[in-house]
């Protein structure tokens, strides 16, 4: 460094300027600064608005949030009658989880299976890629569209909105998550783990499922958490299939409540004793995504 | 280029190569478990191994040596027809175990498999515990009681040199074991299915020295049962383990003879450049 600097004959740069080479610090300095306070700028705006989105919901959701919301079904407003009784929401809660559960469990198999054929079976073939991006082109769809397709697919031949076809749109958004989670962490499972238990003479069947997936069964289990928390939060696509109640309804071929639906309407309906219980509904999903969101992290953080 | 003949008796007892006991020509006149005619091999279009001639005796060791990419561990993944998960990939020529060439078209996989056991370079213990591992392959190809499987289970844990250190701990993951240990347990699991080959594809390689010297001991105790067949890129290993030694270069067998003639006089003028540490 020293020799090369001294303009020795191994080096034919000249000398360094040392006015130039101060300037050109400073420069970098300035430029350096700038870009980190636009980074941190830009930071502190999106986290005053989330803090600002979760303070105003913690606030108002917390506040509507008693006992009543969990025992009660949909009631009128009270606006002006505070003798009438309170209205809460457990008829959406439940008609929020049998759609979830219902949609996840039609969902969860099929994108597992589509999964495995691309990372066990089709790694590279055109009918594989194929597959694949059509898979991708599903998980950016709009889900008002894969509302329409089930309104016109099973609303209009059943003569009406029902529970079924809501559970049928949520598992629609549920497979494409499910399958690029499931294909991601199968193919992060080393060739040799595979070959080994080949070599053991089992068939390919029994490697996938007896040991491909046990390696991965973290992986796609948060898959799975993470496309559970996606649909629990869908509202476009319920309002087009299973549209809404306002009693608790288990029968899948009637219209169906739902959380965001329920939160939708009470909060579109302008009397302030609904608003306040669409703020615990939203208040309940987010806590619930959260949890869920959480279990996912936990679990996928065991693995590594 | 083709084999050279085996000439036994070539060397006398006792030959040393690096300081270590090469073993003596005498013992290789078992009868072939394997024997490979005219074995070419295909990565798509380009030609991996050119017309193999080899014979694996009966309950011997086989060291395969040879400079990285020259085929050696291609010809292992031949034998236990492993390159058959991969299209592109193919062998012409003949396999022959038991009377029947295992290239054929009809041969059930699954089956040469369990006759014809492998141990990768890299530990591979599967995701469960360490009973389970070594009860997998078992499952595969028996059905038998639990207390029977109990006891095959603790065999080949023994004969794998590690029951004593996991006999406390079976139902524990096997994910938990040192590399040494995972490379012993995978032993045992492929003994557990008890195979008539095995197939070593560079086993201590990512070991550290002691744990070598364990496994080298464990393919010397083993060979009483199985024939085995070995790739090294370790010159005293292959002089240490191996009855016969052939030694592989740019996807032809240039010379197999006994490690002693090997390691002392060997034939070849390429595979004295290579022993010698001229290249490779």
């Amino acid at each position: 460094m020293s020799t090369t600097a001294m303009g020795g004959p191994i080096h034919s740069a000249p000398a360094k300027d040392m006015a130039v080479a101060r300037a050109l610090g400073r420069r970098r300095r300035v430029k350096d600064n700038l870009v980190r306070w636009f980074c941190i700028g830009a930071t502190v705006v999106g986290l005053f608005f989330l803090a600002s989105i979760m303070t105003t919901l913690l606030w108002r959701g917390l506040a509507a949030m008693d006992l009543t919301i969990f025992t009660t079904e949909f009631r009128p407003t009270r606006y002006g009658d505070d003798n009438m009784p309170k209205g809460g929401l457990i008829h959406a809660i439940l008609g929020s989880l049998v759609q979830v559960a219902i949609g996840t469990g039609i969902g969860t198999p099929i994108g597992l299976l589509v999964g495995t054929y691309l990372a066990e079976y089709a790694r590279n073939s055109p009918m594989g890629n194929a597959v694949r991006f059509v898979s991708d082109i599903l998980l950016s769809a709009p889900s008002i569209l894969i509302g329409l397709f089930i309104y016109q697919l099973v609303v209009l031949p059943m003569g009406g909105f029902s529970g079924l076809a809501g559970a049928l749109a949520l598992a629609i958004i549920v497979i494409p998550v499910v399958v690029r989670t499931t294909e991601d962490m199968l193919q992060l499972i080393p060739n040799t783990l595979r070959e080994a238990v080949i070599g053991l003479g089992a068939p390919k069947w029994k490697m996938i499922t007896l040991v491909c997936y046990k390696a991965a069964m973290s992986g796609i289990v948060t898959g799975i958490l993470l496309a559970v928390a996606r649909i629990a939060g869908e509202t476009a696509p319920l309002l087009l299939t299973s549209f809404g109640n306002n009693v608790t309804s288990f029968d899948l071929s009637k219209a169906m409540a739902s959380l965001p639906i329920a939160i939708y309407q009470q909060a579109n309906s302008g009397f302030p004793d609904l608003i306040e219980i669409a703020w615990a509904g939203a208040l309940l999903i987010t806590v619930g995504v959260l949890a869920i969101n959480i279990v996912a992290r936990v679990l996928l953080r065991a693995k590594i | 280029m083709s084999t050279t003949e085996q000439s036994p008796a070539a060397v006398a007892e006792g030959a040393s190569f690096g300081g270590v006991q090469a073993r003596s020509a005498a013992a290789i006149n078992a009868t072939s478990r394997i024997s490979v005619r005219n074995l070419d091999f295909f990565y798509g279009d380009s030609r991996a191994l050119k017309q193999i001639n080899l014979e694996l005796p009966d309950r011997q060791v086989t060291g395969m040596i040879g400079p990285s990419g020259c085929g050696k561990s291609t010809l292992l993944r031949v034998l236990n027809r492993m390159y058959s998960l991969y299209p592109g990939q193919r062998a012409a020529g003949e396999v022959i175990m038991d009377g029947r060439n295992m290239l054929d078209a009809d041969v059930d996989l699954n089956e040469l498999r369990a006759k014809v056991g492998m141990v990768f370079q890299k530990p591979t213990p599967f995701p469960m515990t360490i009973y389970e591992n070594v009860a997998f392959g078992v499952r595969l190809h028996e059905k038998m009681s639990k207390s029977q499987m109990d006891d095959r289970v603790e065999w080949a844990l023994s004969r794998a040199a590690i029951w004593g250190e996991v006999k406390d701990r079976l139902h524990t993951s096997a994910l938990g074991l040192s590399g040494g240990q995972q490379q012993r347990l995978c032993i045992a699991r492929t003994i557990a299915v008890r195979p008539e080959v095995i197939l070593f594809d560079e086993p201590t390689s990512a070991l550290d020295p002691i744990s070598t010297l364990k496994i080298e001991e464990l393919i010397d105790e083993l060979k009483r049962d199985f024939t085995i067949c070995i790739v090294t890129h370790n010159m005293q290993q292959a002089a240490r383990c191996a009855d016969q030694v052939a030694f592989f270069y740019l996807g032809e067998l240039v010379e197999v003879a006994p490690a002693a003639q090997m390691f002392t006089a060997p034939r070849e003028k390429r595979t004295q450049e290579y022993i010698t540490g001229r290249f490779g």
